[in-house]
């Protein structure tokens, strides 16, 4: 019970997605999270204002549904395997972080962005919005996520997928040492 | 009952996910500050085992449970969408600390703010849709 509640390794992790997205292949599917949002738009009836959502949407149902399933392992995880321990990361991180004005980890997320006062706050709630409009936008416009590129379409050695990649990484780097210093 | 399967194997990319800690924001910004190696382990196990077990699968031709072979679908070649879109992508990521999976792992945590975030994902889909056919590809 020990291992569970701990943080697990990197190399347990990462052997556990790789067995993940091998199970939804032998299951006849694929691991890509990020068509859920589109399927989403699909199953609201935005088809009729977009071509792009008007699409055979319940073919993604199982998808929906293991999205059900993370919602539900993310509760369980909290629940009963985990001891909401700070998460540990690197003393220089940390430094980083603290000159943007966010304290030392308490638990699994800084309060400065997701803490009520944040999210009631009009810059923590842009800063929300404007991260999940860029992710959202930018999954559909690149063909995928961290998931569908990043775990899937590079272990099927594909170039575009490593292109994507790439992208992330200049976007998250532009993020993390450009911006986040002009927004806190 | 075809979808319990599904279900259960969404329940444990939750638990993996959390236990990881790849759902935290410091954690990506620890990445992004390649301060640590955690989530490249992560991400680097994951590929390594995939790269050679999609290649096993290629070359022994092996089949799904319904018996149909596994097919990978080449993604169409281009360099603008996936440069362009995953840099946008990127931004989001850094800023929010998740990409869509996590962020619904997130909500059943019990970080509710995050709702907000998928909220608008939702949205910057939506928004790629309308103006899909105007954006180089």
């Amino acid at each position: 019970m020990e291992f569970i509640l701990q943080p697990w390794s990197w190399w347990f992790s990462g052997t556990m997605i790789a067995a993940i997205m091998f199970f939804l292949l032998f299951f006849g599917q694929s691991f890509g999270f990020s068509s859920n949002l589109r399927t989403i738009c699909a199953a609201a009836g935005l088809g009729k204002s977009a071509k792009f959502f008007d699409f055979n949407w319940k073919a993604q149902t199982w998808n929906l549904v293991f999205l059900v399933g993370a919602i539900l392992g993310g509760f369980i995880a909290r629940e009963f395997l985990s001891t909401d321990a700070p998460v540990l990361i690197s003393e220089a991180t940390i430094e980083d972080l603290s000159k943007l004005g966010f304290s030392a980890p308490e638990s699994l997320q800084p309060a400065e962005l997701f803490g009520l006062d944040a999210v009631l706050s009009l810059k923590g709630f842009l800063v929300l919005a404007f991260g999940g409009l860029m992710v959202g936008f930018g999954s559909r416009y690149a063909g995928g996520c961290t998931s569908g590129h990043a775990i899937s379409g590079l272990s099927d050695l594909q170039i575009p997928s490593l292109i994507a990649v790439m992208g992330f990484f200049i976007g998250g780097l532009v993020m993390t040492y450009l911006i986040l210093p002009l927004i806190f | 009952m075809k979808f319990i399967k599904f279900l259960l194997l969404g329940i444990f990319f939750g638990i993996v996910m959390t236990k990881s800690e790849a759902v935290s924001w410091f954690r990506i910004q620890e990445m992004f500050r390649f301060q640590a190696f955690h989530m490249y382990g992560i991400i680097g196990t994951a590929v390594t085992l995939g790269v050679t077990g999609v290649a096993l699968i290629k070359k022994f031709n092996i089949r799904d449970y319904h018996g149909n072979p596994i097919v990978f679908n080449p993604k169409d070649k281009s360099v603008a969408r996936y440069l362009i879109g995953g840099s946008i992508f990127g931004l989001g990521w850094a800023l929010s600390g998740a990409c869509p999976g996590p962020m619904v792992v997130n909500i059943g945590y019990g970080y509710w703010a995050m709702a907000i975030v998928f909220f608008f994902a939702i949205v910057g889909t939506y928004f790629y849709g309308l103006i899909k056919d105007k954006l180089p590809h």
